[in-house]
Protein backbone atom coordinates (compact mmCIF):
# COMPACT_ATOMS: atom_id res chain seq x y z
CA UNK A 1 0.00 0.00 0.00
CA UNK A 2 1.23 3.45 -0.90
CA UNK A 3 2.16 5.62 2.04
CA UNK A 4 0.03 8.48 0.76
CA UNK A 5 -3.16 6.44 0.73
CA UNK A 6 -5.46 5.74 3.61
CA UNK A 7 -6.74 2.28 4.55
CA UNK A 8 -9.46 2.43 1.86
CA UNK A 9 -6.82 3.32 -0.72
CA UNK A 10 -8.08 6.89 -1.06
CA UNK A 11 -5.40 9.49 -1.77
CA UNK A 12 -4.56 11.62 1.26
CA UNK A 13 -4.68 15.42 1.33
CA UNK A 14 -2.62 15.52 4.52
CA UNK A 15 -0.38 12.89 6.02
CA UNK A 16 1.46 14.07 9.13
CA UNK A 17 3.43 12.27 11.80
CA UNK A 18 4.68 13.60 15.11
CA UNK A 19 4.36 17.34 14.45
CA UNK A 20 5.83 19.43 17.27
CA UNK A 21 6.13 23.21 17.54
CA UNK A 22 7.49 24.98 20.60
CA UNK A 23 7.31 28.67 21.44
CA UNK A 24 9.96 29.00 24.11
CA UNK A 25 9.13 26.39 26.72
CA UNK A 26 5.50 26.13 25.65
CA UNK A 27 4.80 23.14 23.40
CA UNK A 28 1.98 24.62 21.31
CA UNK A 29 1.81 21.52 19.12
CA UNK A 30 2.90 18.41 20.93
CA UNK A 31 2.99 15.39 18.64
CA UNK A 32 0.14 15.52 16.14
CA UNK A 33 -0.50 12.74 13.61
CA UNK A 34 -2.99 13.20 10.80
CA UNK A 35 -4.27 11.22 7.82
CA UNK A 36 -6.94 13.22 6.00
CA UNK A 37 -8.41 11.75 2.80
CA UNK A 38 -8.91 14.05 -0.19
CA UNK A 39 -12.35 15.47 -0.86
CA UNK A 40 -13.48 15.44 2.76
CA UNK A 41 -14.02 18.00 5.49
CA UNK A 42 -11.90 17.45 8.55
CA UNK A 43 -12.62 19.35 11.75
CA UNK A 44 -10.24 20.47 14.47
CA UNK A 45 -12.27 20.97 17.61
CA UNK A 46 -10.77 22.58 20.68
CA UNK A 47 -10.69 25.63 22.94
CA UNK A 48 -8.57 28.74 22.43
CA UNK A 49 -4.89 28.02 22.75
CA UNK A 50 -5.27 24.29 22.08
CA UNK A 51 -2.87 24.41 19.12
CA UNK A 52 -5.38 24.39 16.25
CA UNK A 53 -4.11 27.55 14.56
CA UNK A 54 -0.46 26.62 15.03
CA UNK A 55 -1.05 23.21 13.44
CA UNK A 56 -2.80 24.86 10.48
CA UNK A 57 0.01 27.37 10.08
CA UNK A 58 2.53 24.54 10.00
CA UNK A 59 0.51 22.69 7.35
CA UNK A 60 0.16 25.89 5.28
CA UNK A 61 4.00 26.36 5.37
CA UNK A 62 3.81 29.52 7.50
CA UNK A 63 5.66 27.89 10.40
CA UNK A 64 8.37 25.28 10.34
CA UNK A 65 7.71 22.35 12.67
CA UNK A 66 10.42 21.66 15.26
CA UNK A 67 9.87 17.92 14.90
CA UNK A 68 7.91 15.56 12.72
CA UNK A 69 7.11 15.56 9.04
CA UNK A 70 4.14 15.98 6.79
CA UNK A 71 3.04 15.60 3.21
CA UNK A 72 0.38 17.95 1.91
CA UNK A 73 -1.27 16.97 -1.38
CA UNK A 74 1.60 14.54 -1.85
CA UNK A 75 4.35 17.16 -1.43
CA UNK A 76 6.81 17.31 1.44
CA UNK A 77 6.03 20.29 3.63
CA UNK A 78 9.62 21.45 3.97
CA UNK A 79 11.44 20.27 0.87
CA UNK A 80 8.63 21.17 -1.51
CA UNK A 81 7.11 24.18 0.28
CA UNK A 82 6.47 26.03 -3.00
CA UNK A 83 4.57 23.08 -4.47
CA UNK A 84 2.48 22.91 -1.29
CA UNK A 85 1.76 26.66 -1.45
CA UNK A 86 0.45 26.37 -4.99
CA UNK A 87 -2.08 23.71 -3.93
CA UNK A 88 -3.40 25.14 -0.63
CA UNK A 89 -4.99 28.32 0.61
CA UNK A 90 -5.39 29.75 4.09
CA UNK A 91 -8.01 32.00 5.59
CA UNK A 92 -6.80 33.14 8.96
CA UNK A 93 -8.60 33.48 12.24
CA UNK A 94 -8.47 37.22 11.81
CA UNK A 95 -9.69 38.01 8.33
CA UNK A 96 -6.61 38.24 6.16
CA UNK A 97 -7.94 40.83 3.77
CA UNK A 98 -6.78 44.43 3.49
CA UNK A 99 -9.16 46.62 5.47
CA UNK A 100 -8.13 49.83 3.75
CA UNK A 101 -8.96 48.62 0.25
CA UNK A 102 -12.43 47.87 -1.07
CA UNK A 103 -13.79 44.41 -1.86
CA UNK A 104 -13.01 44.27 -5.55
CA UNK A 105 -9.49 45.69 -5.07
CA UNK A 106 -8.70 42.98 -2.55
CA UNK A 107 -9.72 40.28 -5.02
CA UNK A 108 -7.94 41.94 -7.96
CA UNK A 109 -4.77 42.02 -5.89
CA UNK A 110 -4.98 38.30 -5.14
CA UNK A 111 -5.88 37.50 -8.76
CA UNK A 112 -2.82 39.42 -10.00
CA UNK A 113 -0.65 37.66 -7.45
CA UNK A 114 -1.99 34.32 -8.65
CA UNK A 115 -0.81 35.16 -12.16
CA UNK A 116 -3.85 36.64 -13.91
CA UNK A 117 -2.88 39.44 -16.30
CA UNK A 118 -4.40 42.79 -15.36
CA UNK A 119 -7.62 42.61 -17.40
CA UNK A 120 -8.55 39.01 -16.64
CA UNK A 121 -7.72 39.68 -12.99
CA UNK A 122 -10.55 42.22 -12.94
CA UNK A 123 -12.90 39.82 -14.69
CA UNK A 124 -12.11 36.95 -12.37
CA UNK A 125 -12.40 39.20 -9.28
CA UNK A 126 -15.90 40.40 -10.18
CA UNK A 127 -16.97 36.87 -11.10
CA UNK A 128 -15.95 35.55 -7.67
CA UNK A 129 -17.34 38.59 -5.87
CA UNK A 130 -20.71 37.95 -7.46
CA UNK A 131 -20.60 34.23 -6.70
CA UNK A 132 -20.12 35.10 -3.04
CA UNK A 133 -22.98 37.63 -3.09
CA UNK A 134 -20.77 40.64 -2.46
CA UNK A 135 -21.20 42.53 -5.74
CA UNK A 136 -23.14 45.34 -4.01
CA UNK A 137 -20.25 45.93 -1.65
CA UNK A 138 -17.59 45.84 -4.38
CA UNK A 139 -16.65 49.51 -4.02
CA UNK A 140 -16.97 49.68 -0.26
CA UNK A 141 -13.88 49.68 1.97
CA UNK A 142 -13.55 46.37 3.79
CA UNK A 143 -13.28 48.34 7.05
CA UNK A 144 -17.00 49.04 6.67
CA UNK A 145 -18.00 45.41 6.04
CA UNK A 146 -19.90 43.35 8.61
CA UNK A 147 -18.13 40.39 10.19
CA UNK A 148 -19.95 37.94 7.94
CA UNK A 149 -19.15 39.87 4.75
CA UNK A 150 -15.52 40.10 5.70
CA UNK A 151 -15.37 36.36 6.25
CA UNK A 152 -17.01 35.70 2.88
CA UNK A 153 -14.58 38.04 1.15
CA UNK A 154 -11.74 36.26 2.88
CA UNK A 155 -12.92 32.87 1.62
CA UNK A 156 -13.63 34.36 -1.81
CA UNK A 157 -10.00 35.54 -1.97
CA UNK A 158 -8.92 31.95 -1.36
CA UNK A 159 -11.11 30.81 -4.26
CA UNK A 160 -9.69 33.06 -6.99
CA UNK A 161 -7.80 29.97 -8.02
CA UNK A 162 -9.61 27.06 -6.40
CA UNK A 163 -7.14 25.33 -4.08
CA UNK A 164 -7.02 21.56 -3.64
CA UNK A 165 -6.91 22.07 0.10
CA UNK A 166 -8.42 24.97 2.03
CA UNK A 167 -7.55 25.80 5.63
CA UNK A 168 -10.44 27.54 7.35
CA UNK A 169 -9.39 28.78 10.76
CA UNK A 170 -12.46 29.36 12.92
CA UNK A 171 -14.56 30.66 10.02
CA UNK A 172 -17.64 31.51 12.09
CA UNK A 173 -16.24 32.65 15.45
CA UNK A 174 -18.05 35.83 16.40
CA UNK A 175 -20.63 35.69 13.58
CA UNK A 176 -24.40 35.96 13.92
CA UNK A 177 -26.45 32.81 13.12
CA UNK A 178 -27.45 33.97 9.65
CA UNK A 179 -23.89 34.70 8.54
CA UNK A 180 -22.85 31.43 10.08
CA UNK A 181 -25.34 29.55 7.92
CA UNK A 182 -24.06 31.38 4.84
CA UNK A 183 -20.52 30.30 5.61
CA UNK A 184 -21.68 26.73 6.13
CA UNK A 185 -23.39 26.76 2.73
CA UNK A 186 -20.20 28.07 1.16
CA UNK A 187 -18.15 25.30 2.75
CA UNK A 188 -20.58 22.67 1.44
CA UNK A 189 -20.41 24.17 -2.05
CA UNK A 190 -16.61 24.14 -1.96
CA UNK A 191 -16.46 20.54 -0.93
CA UNK A 192 -18.86 19.56 -3.71
CA UNK A 193 -16.33 20.94 -6.22
CA UNK A 194 -13.64 18.64 -4.88
CA UNK A 195 -11.72 20.88 -2.49
CA UNK A 196 -10.60 19.26 0.74
CA UNK A 197 -11.33 21.46 3.76
CA UNK A 198 -9.53 21.49 7.08
CA UNK A 199 -11.69 23.49 9.44
CA UNK A 200 -11.02 24.54 13.00
CA UNK A 201 -13.81 25.45 15.35
CA UNK A 202 -14.75 25.86 18.99
CA UNK A 203 -18.32 24.70 18.35
CA UNK A 204 -19.31 21.06 18.35
CA UNK A 205 -22.43 21.75 16.29
CA UNK A 206 -20.33 23.36 13.56
CA UNK A 207 -18.00 20.38 13.39
CA UNK A 208 -21.10 18.19 13.53
CA UNK A 209 -22.75 20.01 10.59
CA UNK A 210 -19.74 20.13 8.32
CA UNK A 211 -17.00 17.69 9.17
CA UNK A 212 -16.76 14.09 8.06
CA UNK A 213 -14.27 13.41 10.80
CA UNK A 214 -13.29 15.42 13.85
CA UNK A 215 -10.12 15.58 15.90
CA UNK A 216 -10.51 16.98 19.41
CA UNK A 217 -7.38 18.93 20.26
CA UNK A 218 -6.19 19.98 23.69
CA UNK A 219 -2.75 21.14 24.82
CA UNK A 220 -1.30 20.50 21.38
CA UNK A 221 -2.43 16.88 21.25
CA UNK A 222 -5.28 15.02 19.59
CA UNK A 223 -7.19 13.55 22.52
CA UNK A 224 -9.98 11.94 20.49
CA UNK A 225 -10.68 11.35 16.83
CA UNK A 226 -13.67 10.04 14.92
CA UNK A 227 -16.94 10.90 13.24
CA UNK A 228 -19.21 13.25 15.15
CA UNK A 229 -21.48 10.27 15.95
CA UNK A 230 -18.59 8.40 17.51
CA UNK A 231 -17.53 11.43 19.55
CA UNK A 232 -21.02 12.11 20.81
CA UNK A 233 -21.49 8.48 21.77
CA UNK A 234 -18.37 8.76 23.91
CA UNK A 235 -19.89 11.76 25.67
CA UNK A 236 -23.16 10.03 26.51
CA UNK A 237 -26.74 11.08 25.86
CA UNK A 238 -26.28 14.67 26.80
CA UNK A 239 -26.45 16.72 29.92
CA UNK A 240 -29.13 17.44 32.49
CA UNK A 241 -29.16 21.07 33.66
CA UNK A 242 -31.13 21.85 36.82
CA UNK A 243 -31.87 25.19 38.50
CA UNK A 244 -33.12 25.20 42.07
CA UNK A 245 -35.38 27.69 43.81
CA UNK A 246 -33.30 27.79 46.96
CA UNK A 247 -29.48 27.86 46.77
CA UNK A 248 -29.18 26.32 50.25
CA UNK A 249 -30.58 23.04 48.92
CA UNK A 250 -27.85 22.67 46.32
CA UNK A 251 -25.51 20.40 48.30
CA UNK A 252 -28.31 17.99 49.05
CA UNK A 253 -29.45 18.12 45.42
CA UNK A 254 -25.92 17.36 44.24
CA UNK A 255 -25.82 14.26 46.43
CA UNK A 256 -29.24 13.04 45.24
CA UNK A 257 -28.47 13.60 41.59
CA UNK A 258 -25.15 11.83 41.72
CA UNK A 259 -26.82 8.83 43.37
CA UNK A 260 -29.65 8.75 40.85
CA UNK A 261 -27.42 9.23 37.81
CA UNK A 262 -24.34 7.44 39.10
CA UNK A 263 -22.27 10.22 37.49
CA UNK A 264 -20.34 13.21 38.86
CA UNK A 265 -22.50 16.33 39.26
CA UNK A 266 -20.97 19.63 38.30
CA UNK A 267 -21.72 22.82 40.30
CA UNK A 268 -21.84 25.88 38.11
CA UNK A 269 -20.77 29.36 39.23
CA UNK A 270 -24.47 30.25 39.42
CA UNK A 271 -25.36 29.28 43.05
CA UNK A 272 -28.64 27.58 42.08
CA UNK A 273 -27.43 25.63 39.04
CA UNK A 274 -26.10 22.08 38.66
CA UNK A 275 -25.42 19.85 35.70
CA UNK A 276 -24.56 16.20 35.15
CA UNK A 277 -23.73 13.84 32.31
CA UNK A 278 -26.37 11.33 31.31
CA UNK A 279 -25.60 7.83 30.18
CA UNK A 280 -29.23 7.23 29.25
CA UNK A 281 -32.01 9.76 28.76
CA UNK A 282 -34.47 7.99 31.06
CA UNK A 283 -32.22 8.54 34.07
CA UNK A 284 -33.12 12.25 33.88
CA UNK A 285 -36.74 11.72 34.91
CA UNK A 286 -35.70 9.40 37.72
CA UNK A 287 -33.25 12.00 39.00
CA UNK A 288 -35.90 14.75 38.94
CA UNK A 289 -38.30 12.46 40.76
CA UNK A 290 -35.67 11.91 43.45
CA UNK A 291 -35.39 15.68 43.97
CA UNK A 292 -39.16 16.00 44.16
CA UNK A 293 -39.40 13.17 46.70
CA UNK A 294 -36.94 15.07 48.93
CA UNK A 295 -38.86 18.36 48.72
CA UNK A 296 -36.18 20.11 46.73
CA UNK A 297 -37.93 22.57 44.46
CA UNK A 298 -36.72 22.90 40.89
CA UNK A 299 -37.35 26.17 39.07
CA UNK A 300 -36.09 25.00 35.68
CA UNK A 301 -34.55 21.97 34.06
CA UNK A 302 -33.36 21.10 30.57
CA UNK A 303 -31.71 18.31 28.62
CA UNK A 304 -28.82 19.58 26.54
CA UNK A 305 -27.02 18.20 23.54
CA UNK A 306 -23.44 17.51 24.44
CA UNK A 307 -21.49 20.73 23.91
CA UNK A 308 -17.78 21.17 23.32
CA UNK A 309 -17.53 21.79 27.02
CA UNK A 310 -19.04 18.41 27.77
CA UNK A 311 -16.90 16.64 25.22
CA UNK A 312 -13.95 18.13 27.02
CA UNK A 313 -15.27 17.28 30.43
CA UNK A 314 -15.64 13.69 29.39
CA UNK A 315 -12.37 13.40 27.52
CA UNK A 316 -10.09 15.31 29.84
CA UNK A 317 -11.96 15.44 33.13
CA UNK A 318 -11.80 19.24 33.10
CA UNK A 319 -13.82 21.96 31.52
CA UNK A 320 -12.82 23.58 28.25
CA UNK A 321 -13.62 27.09 29.43
CA UNK A 322 -11.10 26.95 32.26
CA UNK A 323 -8.58 26.95 29.44
CA UNK A 324 -10.20 30.00 27.92
CA UNK A 325 -10.08 31.85 31.23
CA UNK A 326 -6.40 31.11 31.51
CA UNK A 327 -5.91 32.51 28.00
CA UNK A 328 -7.90 35.56 28.98
CA UNK A 329 -5.81 36.13 32.07
CA UNK A 330 -2.63 35.89 30.02
CA UNK A 331 -3.57 38.50 27.46
CA UNK B 1 -25.06 28.13 -4.65
CA UNK B 2 -25.17 26.89 -8.26
CA UNK B 3 -23.65 30.19 -9.32
CA UNK B 4 -20.91 29.71 -6.80
CA UNK B 5 -20.24 26.17 -7.95
CA UNK B 6 -20.06 27.37 -11.54
CA UNK B 7 -17.61 30.13 -10.63
CA UNK B 8 -15.44 27.64 -8.80
CA UNK B 9 -15.49 24.81 -11.30
CA UNK B 10 -15.26 26.57 -14.65
CA UNK B 11 -11.84 28.06 -14.56
CA UNK B 12 -8.49 27.68 -16.17
CA UNK B 13 -5.46 28.07 -13.99
CA UNK B 14 -3.56 31.24 -14.85
CA UNK B 15 0.13 30.95 -15.71
CA UNK B 16 2.58 31.15 -12.81
CA UNK B 17 3.31 34.81 -12.01
CA UNK B 18 6.87 36.15 -12.10
CA UNK B 19 8.57 38.16 -9.39
CA UNK B 20 8.29 41.46 -11.27
CA UNK B 21 4.55 41.07 -11.83
CA UNK B 22 3.88 40.22 -8.19
CA UNK B 23 6.09 43.06 -6.92
CA UNK B 24 4.20 45.49 -9.14
CA UNK B 25 0.89 44.13 -7.86
CA UNK B 26 2.06 44.89 -4.31
CA UNK B 27 3.21 48.36 -5.36
CA UNK B 28 -0.26 48.93 -6.83
CA UNK B 29 -1.76 47.94 -3.49
CA UNK B 30 0.45 50.38 -1.56
CA UNK B 31 -0.37 53.22 -3.94
CA UNK B 32 -4.12 52.51 -3.60
CA UNK B 33 -3.65 53.16 0.09
CA UNK B 34 -2.62 56.74 -0.62
CA UNK B 35 -6.05 57.13 -2.25
CA UNK B 36 -7.81 55.91 0.90
CA UNK B 37 -5.49 57.42 3.51
CA UNK B 38 -4.36 60.72 2.00
CA UNK B 39 -3.16 61.77 5.47
CA UNK B 40 -0.03 59.76 4.68
CA UNK B 41 0.95 62.53 2.31
CA UNK B 42 0.49 65.17 4.99
CA UNK B 43 3.79 64.25 6.61
CA UNK B 44 5.48 64.38 3.26
CA UNK B 45 4.15 67.87 2.57
CA UNK B 46 3.84 69.46 5.98
CA UNK B 47 7.25 68.57 7.33
CA UNK B 48 9.38 70.10 4.58
CA UNK B 49 7.21 73.20 4.38
CA UNK B 50 7.55 73.75 8.12
CA UNK B 51 11.28 73.14 8.22
CA UNK B 52 12.01 75.28 5.20
CA UNK B 53 10.01 78.23 6.51
CA UNK B 54 11.39 77.94 10.03
CA UNK B 55 15.03 77.68 9.10
CA UNK B 56 14.88 80.21 6.31
CA UNK B 57 13.15 82.98 8.21
CA UNK B 58 14.29 82.29 11.80
CA UNK B 59 17.94 81.41 11.23
CA UNK B 60 18.60 82.17 7.57
CA UNK B 61 19.52 85.82 8.03
CA UNK B 62 21.87 85.10 10.94
CA UNK B 63 23.49 82.11 9.26
CA UNK B 64 23.99 83.31 5.70
CA UNK B 65 23.57 87.07 5.85
CA UNK B 66 20.20 87.03 4.10
CA UNK B 67 17.24 84.67 3.80
CA UNK B 68 17.48 84.46 0.01
CA UNK B 69 21.14 83.46 0.18
CA UNK B 70 20.38 80.87 2.84
CA UNK B 71 17.64 79.33 0.62
CA UNK B 72 20.21 78.48 -2.07
CA UNK B 73 22.12 76.54 0.58
CA UNK B 74 19.15 75.03 2.42
CA UNK B 75 16.82 73.66 -0.28
CA UNK B 76 19.03 70.76 -1.47
CA UNK B 77 19.53 69.85 2.21
CA UNK B 78 15.82 70.00 3.03
CA UNK B 79 15.21 67.74 0.04
CA UNK B 80 17.59 65.18 1.54
CA UNK B 81 16.11 65.51 5.03
CA UNK B 82 12.51 65.20 3.87
CA UNK B 83 13.09 62.08 1.85
CA UNK B 84 15.26 60.50 4.55
CA UNK B 85 12.48 61.05 7.11
CA UNK B 86 9.89 59.63 4.74
CA UNK B 87 11.74 56.30 4.70
CA UNK B 88 10.50 55.66 8.26
CA UNK B 89 7.01 55.03 6.89
CA UNK B 90 8.26 51.95 5.09
CA UNK B 91 8.92 50.30 8.46
CA UNK B 92 5.73 51.63 10.03
CA UNK B 93 3.44 50.38 7.27
CA UNK B 94 5.18 46.99 7.14
CA UNK B 95 4.65 46.59 10.87
CA UNK B 96 0.96 47.52 10.48
CA UNK B 97 0.49 44.94 7.76
CA UNK B 98 2.01 42.18 9.84
CA UNK B 99 -0.01 42.95 12.95
CA UNK B 100 -3.22 42.83 10.89
CA UNK B 101 -2.67 39.31 9.55
CA UNK B 102 -2.71 40.39 5.89
CA UNK B 103 0.84 39.17 5.53
CA UNK B 104 -0.08 35.63 6.58
CA UNK B 105 -2.03 35.28 3.39
CA UNK B 106 0.74 36.78 1.27
CA UNK B 107 3.26 34.45 2.84
CA UNK B 108 1.12 31.40 2.05
CA UNK B 109 0.90 32.32 -1.66
CA UNK B 110 3.10 30.61 -4.26
CA UNK B 111 4.95 33.83 -5.16
CA UNK B 112 8.53 35.08 -5.12
CA UNK B 113 8.78 35.66 -1.39
CA UNK B 114 10.44 39.13 -1.28
CA UNK B 115 7.80 40.61 -3.61
CA UNK B 116 5.53 42.11 -0.88
CA UNK B 117 8.55 44.02 0.45
CA UNK B 118 9.95 45.00 -2.92
CA UNK B 119 6.48 46.14 -4.01
CA UNK B 120 6.09 48.28 -0.92
CA UNK B 121 9.50 49.85 -1.54
CA UNK B 122 8.62 50.63 -5.16
CA UNK B 123 5.51 52.44 -3.94
CA UNK B 124 7.54 54.25 -1.31
CA UNK B 125 9.89 55.47 -4.02
CA UNK B 126 6.87 57.08 -5.66
CA UNK B 127 6.13 58.73 -2.33
CA UNK B 128 9.73 60.00 -2.08
CA UNK B 129 9.38 61.42 -5.56
CA UNK B 130 6.24 63.32 -4.56
CA UNK B 131 8.08 64.67 -1.50
CA UNK B 132 11.03 65.78 -3.67
CA UNK B 133 8.81 67.60 -6.12
CA UNK B 134 7.02 69.43 -3.32
CA UNK B 135 10.31 70.59 -1.80
CA UNK B 136 11.69 71.83 -5.13
CA UNK B 137 8.48 73.69 -6.01
CA UNK B 138 8.29 75.25 -2.55
CA UNK B 139 11.92 76.30 -2.89
CA UNK B 140 11.32 77.87 -6.29
CA UNK B 141 8.37 79.82 -4.91
CA UNK B 142 10.43 81.17 -1.98
CA UNK B 143 13.31 82.19 -4.23
CA UNK B 144 15.56 79.15 -4.68
CA UNK B 145 17.35 79.66 -8.01
CA UNK B 146 19.48 76.64 -8.91
CA UNK B 147 22.29 77.52 -11.28
CA UNK B 148 22.55 73.96 -12.61
CA UNK B 149 20.58 72.54 -15.51
CA UNK B 150 17.28 70.66 -15.30
CA UNK B 151 19.30 67.50 -15.79
CA UNK B 152 21.41 68.37 -12.77
CA UNK B 153 18.31 68.83 -10.63
CA UNK B 154 16.87 65.52 -11.84
CA UNK B 155 20.18 63.77 -11.21
CA UNK B 156 20.17 65.18 -7.67
CA UNK B 157 16.68 63.84 -7.04
CA UNK B 158 17.57 60.44 -8.48
CA UNK B 159 20.60 60.21 -6.19
CA UNK B 160 18.38 61.01 -3.19
CA UNK B 161 15.90 58.31 -4.27
CA UNK B 162 18.65 55.70 -4.61
CA UNK B 163 19.93 56.47 -1.13
CA UNK B 164 16.40 56.48 0.35
CA UNK B 165 15.54 53.13 -1.24
CA UNK B 166 18.66 51.60 0.33
CA UNK B 167 18.10 53.28 3.68
CA UNK B 168 14.52 51.92 3.80
CA UNK B 169 15.86 48.42 4.42
CA UNK B 170 17.02 49.52 7.88
CA UNK B 171 13.45 50.44 8.68
CA UNK B 172 12.02 47.21 7.32
CA UNK B 173 14.31 45.43 9.80
CA UNK B 174 13.08 47.66 12.65
CA UNK B 175 9.49 47.18 11.45
CA UNK B 176 9.89 43.40 11.62
CA UNK B 177 11.57 43.33 15.04
CA UNK B 178 9.35 45.67 17.05
CA UNK B 179 5.83 44.85 18.24
CA UNK B 180 3.89 48.02 17.45
CA UNK B 181 4.05 50.63 14.72
CA UNK B 182 4.26 53.36 17.37
CA UNK B 183 7.47 51.83 18.68
CA UNK B 184 8.81 51.63 15.12
CA UNK B 185 8.06 55.31 14.64
CA UNK B 186 9.65 56.26 17.96
CA UNK B 187 12.89 54.33 17.51
CA UNK B 188 13.30 55.33 13.88
CA UNK B 189 12.86 59.03 14.61
CA UNK B 190 15.33 58.78 17.50
CA UNK B 191 17.84 57.35 15.05
CA UNK B 192 17.15 59.83 12.28
CA UNK B 193 17.16 63.10 14.20
CA UNK B 194 20.86 63.00 15.15
CA UNK B 195 21.80 61.60 11.74
CA UNK B 196 20.10 64.41 9.83
CA UNK B 197 21.00 67.24 12.22
CA UNK B 198 24.63 66.20 12.68
CA UNK B 199 25.15 66.89 9.01
CA UNK B 200 25.75 69.83 6.73
CA UNK B 201 22.04 70.19 5.86
CA UNK B 202 21.46 73.33 7.92
CA UNK B 203 24.89 74.81 8.57
CA UNK B 204 28.41 74.67 7.25
CA UNK B 205 30.35 72.40 9.65
CA UNK B 206 33.41 74.73 9.57
CA UNK B 207 32.57 76.23 12.99
CA UNK B 208 31.92 72.88 14.70
CA UNK B 209 34.42 71.34 17.16
CA UNK B 210 36.93 69.07 15.43
CA UNK B 211 35.57 65.70 16.57
CA UNK B 212 32.04 66.63 15.51
CA UNK B 213 33.26 68.01 12.21
CA UNK B 214 34.91 64.67 11.46
CA UNK B 215 31.68 62.82 12.26
CA UNK B 216 29.62 65.23 10.18
CA UNK B 217 31.95 64.96 7.22
CA UNK B 218 31.77 61.17 7.02
CA UNK B 219 28.01 61.09 7.65
CA UNK B 220 26.48 59.72 4.41
CA UNK B 221 23.70 62.29 4.76
CA UNK B 222 26.34 65.08 4.52
CA UNK B 223 27.95 63.42 1.51
CA UNK B 224 24.55 63.12 -0.14
CA UNK B 225 23.72 66.75 0.64
CA UNK B 226 27.04 67.96 -0.78
CA UNK B 227 26.51 65.87 -3.91
CA UNK B 228 22.96 67.18 -4.42
CA UNK B 229 24.06 70.80 -3.83
CA UNK B 230 26.79 70.38 -6.40
CA UNK B 231 24.49 68.75 -8.96
CA UNK B 232 21.87 71.49 -8.55
CA UNK B 233 24.59 74.15 -8.63
CA UNK B 234 25.79 73.00 -12.03
CA UNK B 235 28.88 70.96 -11.18
CA UNK B 236 29.56 67.36 -10.25
CA UNK B 237 30.91 66.33 -6.85
CA UNK B 238 32.28 63.11 -8.19
CA UNK B 239 33.86 61.78 -4.97
CA UNK B 240 30.70 62.40 -2.94
CA UNK B 241 28.49 60.71 -5.54
CA UNK B 242 30.68 57.63 -5.50
CA UNK B 243 30.64 57.54 -1.69
CA UNK B 244 26.85 57.88 -1.60
CA UNK B 245 26.51 55.00 -4.06
CA UNK B 246 28.91 52.88 -1.98
CA UNK B 247 26.99 53.69 1.23
CA UNK B 248 23.72 52.77 -0.52
CA UNK B 249 25.13 49.47 -1.71
CA UNK B 250 26.50 48.63 1.75
CA UNK B 251 23.14 49.43 3.42
CA UNK B 252 21.33 47.21 0.91
CA UNK B 253 23.82 44.36 1.22
CA UNK B 254 23.60 44.33 5.00
CA UNK B 255 19.94 45.06 5.67
CA UNK B 256 18.05 43.42 2.82
CA UNK B 257 19.23 39.87 3.73
CA UNK B 258 18.42 40.55 7.41
CA UNK B 259 14.97 41.79 6.39
CA UNK B 260 14.35 38.68 4.30
CA UNK B 261 15.52 36.39 7.08
CA UNK B 262 13.23 38.05 9.63
CA UNK B 263 10.35 38.11 7.17
CA UNK B 264 10.57 34.41 6.41
CA UNK B 265 10.83 33.40 10.05
CA UNK B 266 8.28 35.80 11.51
CA UNK B 267 5.33 34.27 13.33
Amino acid sequence: MNNDMDTNNQPLAIKATGLVKCFGKHRAVNGIDLAIPQGTVYGFLGPNGAGKTTTMKILATLLKPDEGQAKVMGHDLIKEADAVRSRVSLTGQFASVDEDLNGIENLILIARLMGYPSRSAKKRASEILEAFGLQDAAKRQVKKYSGGMRRRLDIAASMIVRPDLLFLDEPTTGLDPRSRNQIWDIVRALVSTGTTVLLSTQYLDEADQLADRIAVIDHGKIIAEGTSGELKASVGSGVLHVRLLDPSTRDRAQQLLSEALSAPVHLSSDPVALSAQLTRTKAASEALAALDANQIEVSQFSLGQPSLDEVFLTLTGKRADSEKQKEGAKS
Amino acid sequence: MTKMRAALVEQERPPCPNGIATSLAFAWRALLKIKYIPEQLLDVTFFPVMFTLMFTYLFGGALAGSTSQYLQFLIPGILVQTVVFTTVYTGVSLNDDISKGTFDRFRSLPIWSPSPLVGALIADTVRYMIASIIVIILGLILGFRPTGSILGIIAGIVLVLIFAFSLSWIFTVIGLILQTSKAVMGISMTLLFPVTFASNIFVDPATMPGWLRTAVNINPVSLLTTAVRALMGGHTAFTEIVWVLIASAVLMLIFSPITMYLYRNKH
